[in-house]
């Protein structure tokens, strides 16, 4: 008759729960596509930073004599221009380089633009006096009675177009979808009962609402800059490829696609390269978004 | 039902004021003033100036200005194109119906596909064809629509010479007015024996742009479908459904997919925002004379009240359909149904 041992023996050594870093990380790594997307991600990241130093010429540089030149691997193609040339003899491969670095500017940019004032507003939604409160949602309501992308041809039909207004259209268009997030989050969070207890603790209002519940409202805010970054990155090609975002001659993808239009019969490649891009870097981010919301929120795992 | 659609229209009138307010400030925010954009390139002596400001009533007080406006806008005066001088009301009953019929050919194809593919999916759950159809449905999902327009074109405009590359109808064809839907007006010249080949060439014309406007929101749907499905196939009911011997298709049809719906049908009201983004770039890339185009040349060519109008209907379409979706939820989910248990 053995007796029972205790239960510290029969577990492992190292029982000390893993910190939610190690967690998250794990949780990340498992999700197969998501751990690729997070590479091709940071491949282009990394192509954007380095450019100037990886791109073989400089991406306005026009060599007359070598208009549309196929790719490489095509006959004709030159190993000068590893991707062929546009209509003016611009090397394609350097201007996509530089046009992550327009993309993902813009993405960023829109992106931080729209969630810092979108999560102060929802906050003070969620804090504030009703009649405060209730001003900022329908403010938020009259932002949302358009789509994402008609708001920014709306707000660039003001502005006029140009890379900070395009930035600025693209966060306008985003900003509601964070102060409704964060303000659903704060208000889920107050209701709790640590947040109570720091009150009676004599916290002061804006160390409730940073300090206490911000952090506990980071998770869907995460995925949802994620997510926000690649529709940024979309809605910036849209507004390019439509005239009205980036303008020529700075390289951007969509502005590079509506230049592309007119040789789509002789000259392929140049509308296949900047379309990949664009593709490729929002599936990246949109998988990455995807893997993000597993980690950080399995009650939000979808059934598969 | 009535009053659950009063109740939503009434929470609906603060958005709608905020939505004329903004349409409003949007050309006097404009830099330089609505005359000197009105006028263009001419010159206007100071007492020419006066005179048309008063006709335009841009003497007034901004809040008189605005009363009018709101005013006009209830007797669905929108004011008129600068380039055109036509009514802007009169230019966008003829484009909105070419709008309409892109989208619901884009809605009806995402709907047809997209369905039997997420139901198929979640049936043979882990086969190679479910793994087939989720990547496709997450490529699906980040496409940017104007190239995948573009690469449509140059496979099968441009390299197979299937499709035509613009337009609604060929050029060669006189179609009378009746509906507004180009499929439905060549449909009656055709059988009337005006124009025979009109539907058929009208159907190709449309064929491109609605794939490429459906393409999102077809992934979408597979994707939900085959989430809800999951979800549902689990359920007691379907495994009674079973027991009592029912076939399989009426039980995935009847009992799994009813309830596979109410998720679907929600994601679907979450598209329509996409979808009209879509229509803007779809529009523009085939040359489809509907709002989207409309608006993009409207920006073009600086006409503002154009760009005013036609933001304003985007507003009030969009609006409009996110009510609908709401009240097809009661449809399709009893539970929602308001003023009962």
């Amino acid at each position: 008759m053995s007796t029972l041992t205790p239960l510290a023996e029969r577990l492992p050594a190292d029982t000390a729960p893993p910190s939610p870093w190690r967690e998250f990380v794990a949780a990340f790594a498992a999700n197969r596509g998501a751990t690729i997307a997070f590479f091709v991600f940071v491949a282009v990241v990394l192509g954007a930073l380095f450019a100037p130093w990886l791109a073989p010429h400089d991406p306005l540089q026009q060599f007359r004599d070598h208009m549309l030149t196929p790719p490489l691997w095509q006959a004709g193609g030159l190993a000068q221009f590893p991707l062929g040339t546009d209509e003016l003899g611009r090397c394609l491969l350097s201007r996509l380089l530089h046009g992550a670095r327009v993309s993902l500017l813009i993405g960023f940019s829109a992106v931080t633009l729209a969630l810092l004032p979108g999560v102060v507003l929802g906050l003070v939604a969620a804090f504030g006096k009703g009649w405060l409160s209730a001003a900022i949602m329908r403010l938020m309501d009259v932002l949302l009675a358009l789509p994402g992308l008609l708001l920014a041809i709306g707000v660039i039909s003001i502005l006029g177009p140009g890379l900070v207004n395009t930035v600025i259209a693209i966060a306008v268009g985003a900003l509601p979808g964070y102060v409704r997030l964060t303000r659903g989050a704060a208000l889920a969070e107050l209701a709790k009962d640590y947040v109570t207890a720091s009150r009676v603790a004599g916290a002061g209002r804006l160390r409730l609402m940073f300090d206490t519940v911000l952090p506990n409202c980071l998770g869907p805010l995460i995925i949802n800059a994620t997510l926000g970054f690649s529709s940024a990155i979309l809605e910036t090609a849209a507004l390019g490829f439509l005239g009205l975002g980036v303008q020529p001659p700075l390289p951007e993808w969509g502005s590079m696609l509506s230049a592309a239009r007119d040789y789509i019969e002789r000259a392929p490649w140049v509308v296949t390269m900047p379309g990949l891009s664009i593709l490729g870097t929002v599936l990246a981010i949109n998988l990455m978004g995807d893997g993000l919301r597993d980690a950080l929120d399995p009650k939000l795992r979808q059934a598969s | 039902m009535f009053t659950l659609l009063l109740k939503k229209l009434a929470a609906l009138i603060p958005t709608l004021l905020g939505v004329t307010l903004v349409a409003f400030a949007l050309i006097r925010l404009i830099p330089g003033d609505p005359i000197e954009i009105m006028v263009g390139e001419r010159r206007l002596d100071e007492a020419a100036r006066t005179a048309l400001m008063a006709q335009l009533g841009l003497d007034q007080p901004l809040h008189v200005q605005y009363g009018r406006y709101v005013l006009q806008l209830l007797q669905g005066d929108l004011g008129k194109s600068l380039v055109t001088r036509e009514p802007v009301s009169a230019e966008f009953a003829v484009l909105f119906p070419a709008t309409v019929e892109l989208a619901l050919a884009a809605l009806v194809l995402a709907l047809v596909l997209g369905l039997p593919l997420g139901i198929a999916a979640a049936l043979k759950r882990g086969s190679w064809f479910d793994q087939l159809v989720m990547a496709l449905a997450t490529v699906g999902n980040s496409m940017p629509v104007f190239w995948w327009g573009l690469i449509l074109i140059m496979f099968f405009s441009v390299g197979l010479e299937w499709t035509p590359v613009s337009g609604r109808i060929g050029i060669e064809y006189d179609v009378d007015t009746v509906s507004g839907f180009m499929l439905v007006d060549s449909a009656l010249a055709d059988l009337r024996g005006q124009e025979s080949g009109a539907f058929a060439s009208a159907v190709l014309h449309l064929l491109l742009p609605a794939t490429v406007l459906g393409t999102i929101p077809m992934a979408v749907v597979a994707r939900m479908t085959r989430s809800a499905m999951l979800d549902v196939l689990r359920e007691d009911y379907m495994r009674t459904a079973r027991a009592k011997g029912l076939s399989p298709a009426r039980v995935i049809v009847h009992h799994g997919l009813r309830n596979a719906l109410i998720p679907v049908v929600t994601v679907l009201g979450l598209q329509v925002g996409s979808l009209l983004g879509g229509a803007v770039l779809t529009e523009t890339i085939f040359s489809w004379p509907g709002i989207g185009k409309w608006l993009i040349d409207a920006i073009a060519r600086r006409d503002y009240p154009v760009v005013q109008a036609g933001i304003l209907i985007s507003a009030l379409v969009f609006i409009g359909v996110n009510l609908c979706v709401d009240l097809l939820y009661g449809v399709v989910n009893p539970r929602l149904r308001g003023g009962g248990h």
